[in-house]
């Protein structure tokens, strides 16, 4: 009894440990194996182990316009998309958390559902819109497709955190006579305000990253993902490939360990609703 | 006190009437908060996919190539013709299998996450699964390329533990294997299961955390083996996180074009001919057809997911 206590719990068998160790590489290893390759002297095949490491392959790949132009496209798109996200997916769970009205659970569905349903469905019925309407394919395109899958991402965690905030703090605002934006201000905000920090990063990460949708939405513009598949069906410089890579890796580690930080202490810890 | 004393009178100014009357007028202040989102959502993205579901009953006329805007189901017939709906298969059987075996994997992860991980190993286990749920989909992709990859790292460890001869055996099986793991439905298949691996495991690590532990210690008192335990008290109590994460396993795999495109061994799945569909081949209605195959499997699902209450573990 006693010295389960001490040991800080009930242990997992051998059995399940392994599962989850196992489990645990199968996660892993792919990611970090990139790193290994970043560094490969090899040039033609994707041979393992690698037959020498240099770091010529980072001074290439930082001299290369297509890669500066395809990133300054990239972190354009998301951070438009994400304050568009922002301003809608917070009203709209203002709207959701704060009070009963018919109709409350179709607004949950439609805003959920352009990330339930697979991307190619909201990809493929926007490029259709856009011919329709005689539309072209600009910057604005690629916005409006990340923006609609962004508010759901800022929704679910303001939702979550307008529930976990006591109504009476609105109303004990009130009653001492701060009017509607003065509450907002100084009681809303600074209650939701980590929640949409963490929200905003993690529909940053996920614009940042869109190929699916993007490729029905954009014309000869190039984000960094679409460059990306661009090497993967036709290869043209495969270290270089591998240094952007590993640099998106290492981009999407630091929000993530932030994200960890700032929510963990709440119940729903961001992200686990992407 | 006369009562109108009680009463503040109103506020000044553009903000203090406007927040006066938001106070009075709550349905009105809640109208206006949705009205940005529903607006975005309702013309942008429902608009959209409206126009497109219209689309799938015109057909294309066989001579000219072009659209003929007139009612018909001839589109959707055209989907059970052996070729179309072979690929339907196809596309939903991988699904199948991917939602399968994602669960299998995913269980004892978020079990041990959810139960016995303690500090530095909740840390550890939280970066497993948050690093490759937010890195580049097609840097993961890319990953299991140099993985699979007839000169690859699984090749090499076949080699070391001299048993090539099973590497080359699987690859020999008819159908599902190929000229190498990269060019095989062996690939595709475990290239899906990684990439969405993660999102089986957060909501069944959500539902394993909420059991109870006092559950769990009743049923070890009245003697049951921890097998019994997590059989008849667990995996229930566990099963609509499994539920929840086989709708985002099921429909994400339903949907994808990439992985099988650059994974795989040349067999189509159905995003793969929604994209060459609209794109190349320019038939939009046969296209549009397409993708209503995706939307009505996953609304069986999702119909059958919610009787079961996999939206409580969202």
């Amino acid at each position: 009894m006693r010295s389960d206590k001490v040991d800080g719990g009930p242990r997992a068998s051998l059995g399940l440990k392994f599962a989850a160790a196992g489990g645990l590489a199968f996660l892993l290893v792919p990611l970090l194996i990139i790193f290994v390759y970043a560094f490969t002297t090899e040039e033609k095949s994707f041979q393992w182990p690698p037959p020498g490491l240099t770091t010529k392959w980072f001074a290439v790949a930082w001299a290369r316009a297509d890669i500066w132009s395809a990133l300054t496209l990239s972190v354009q798109v998301a951070a438009i998309s994400t304050a568009l996200a922002l301003i809608l997916g917070t009203l709209c769970a203002a709207a959701v958390s704060g009070s009963k009205f018919f109709g409350r659970e179709v607004v949950s569905l439609l805003v959920i559902l352009p990330i339930a349903l697979p991307g190619i469905i909201t990809g493929i019925s926007l490029r259709s819109a856009f011919s329709l309407l005689d539309i072209p394919f600009s910057f604005w395109t690629i916005v409006l497709g990340h923006a609609t899958f962004c508010i759901v991402v800022v929704y679910n965690n303001a939702v979550a955190r307008f529930r976990r905030t006591s109504g009476s703090l609105v109303e004990a605002s009130m009653d001492l006579g701060a009017d509607g934006f003065q509450t907002f201000r100084h009681v809303i905000l600074p209650n939701i305000g980590t929640a949409l920090l963490a929200g905003g990063m993690l529909a940053f990460a996920l614009s940042f990253d869109e190929v699916i949708v993007t490729t029905f939405t954009a014309g000869q513009q190039q984000t960094l993902p679409l460059w990306m598949l661009e090497e993967l069906i036709r290869p043209r410089q495969r270290p270089v490939t591998n240094v952007v890579a590993m640099f998106v890796v290492l981009v999407t580690f630091l929000p993530i360990l932030a994200a960890y930080y700032l929510t963990r202490d709440g119940d729903n810890v961001a992200g686990m609703g992407k | 006190m006369s009562a109108e004393a009680a009463i503040l009178p109103g506020r000044g100014g553009l903000f203090g009437g406007l927040s006066d009357t938001f106070w009075r007028r709550p349905k009105l202040f809640v109208f206006l908060l949705l009205l940005p989102a529903a607006l975005w959502l309702g013309i942008v993205y429902l608009g959209s996919l409206f126009a497109l579901l219209l689309q799938s009953f015109f057909h294309i006329d066989d001579f000219s190539g072009l659209v003929v805007h007139e009612f018909t189901l001839k589109t959707y017939a055209e989907l059970f013709k052996p070729q179309n709906f072979d690929i339907i298969v196809r596309t939903a059987s991988m699904a199948a299998m991917v939602t399968i075996a994602s669960a299998i994997v995913a269980v004892p992860i978020a079990y041990v996450a959810a139960r016995y991980a303690k500090r530095r190993w909740k840390a550890l286990f939280y970066l497993a699964v948050m690093l490759p749920l937010w890195s580049s989909y097609l840097v993961k992709v890319y990953a299991w390329k140099l993985v699979l990859a007839k000169e690859g790292i699984i090749t090499w460890v076949f080699e070391q533990l001299h048993i090539s001869p099973a590497l080359d055996a699987i690859l020999a099986i008819p159908v599902i294997g190929g000229n190498s793991l990269s060019f095989s439905f062996i690939g595709t298949f475990l290239v899906f299961l990684y990439i969405w691996l993660p999102y089986m495991i957060l909501p069944i690590q959500a539902a394993v955390e909420r059991v109870p532990v006092n559950l769990i210690d009743a049923s070890a008192d009245l003697g049951a083996h921890p097998l019994a335990t997590f059989r008849h008290v667990i995996f229930p109590l566990a099963l609509p996180g499994i539920v929840a994460g086989s709708i985002f396993t099921f429909s994400l795999t339903l949907g994808d074009y990439i992985i099988p495109q650059i994974v795989g061994n040349g067999r189509l799945f159905i995003g793969q001919v929604v994209y060459t569909q609209q794109g190349t081949a320019g038939n939009i209605p046969l296209a549009a057809a397409f993708t209503v195959v995706p939307i009505v499997i996953m609304g069986l699902y999702l119909w059958g997911a919610r009787r079961m209450g996999a939206f409580d573990a969202l």
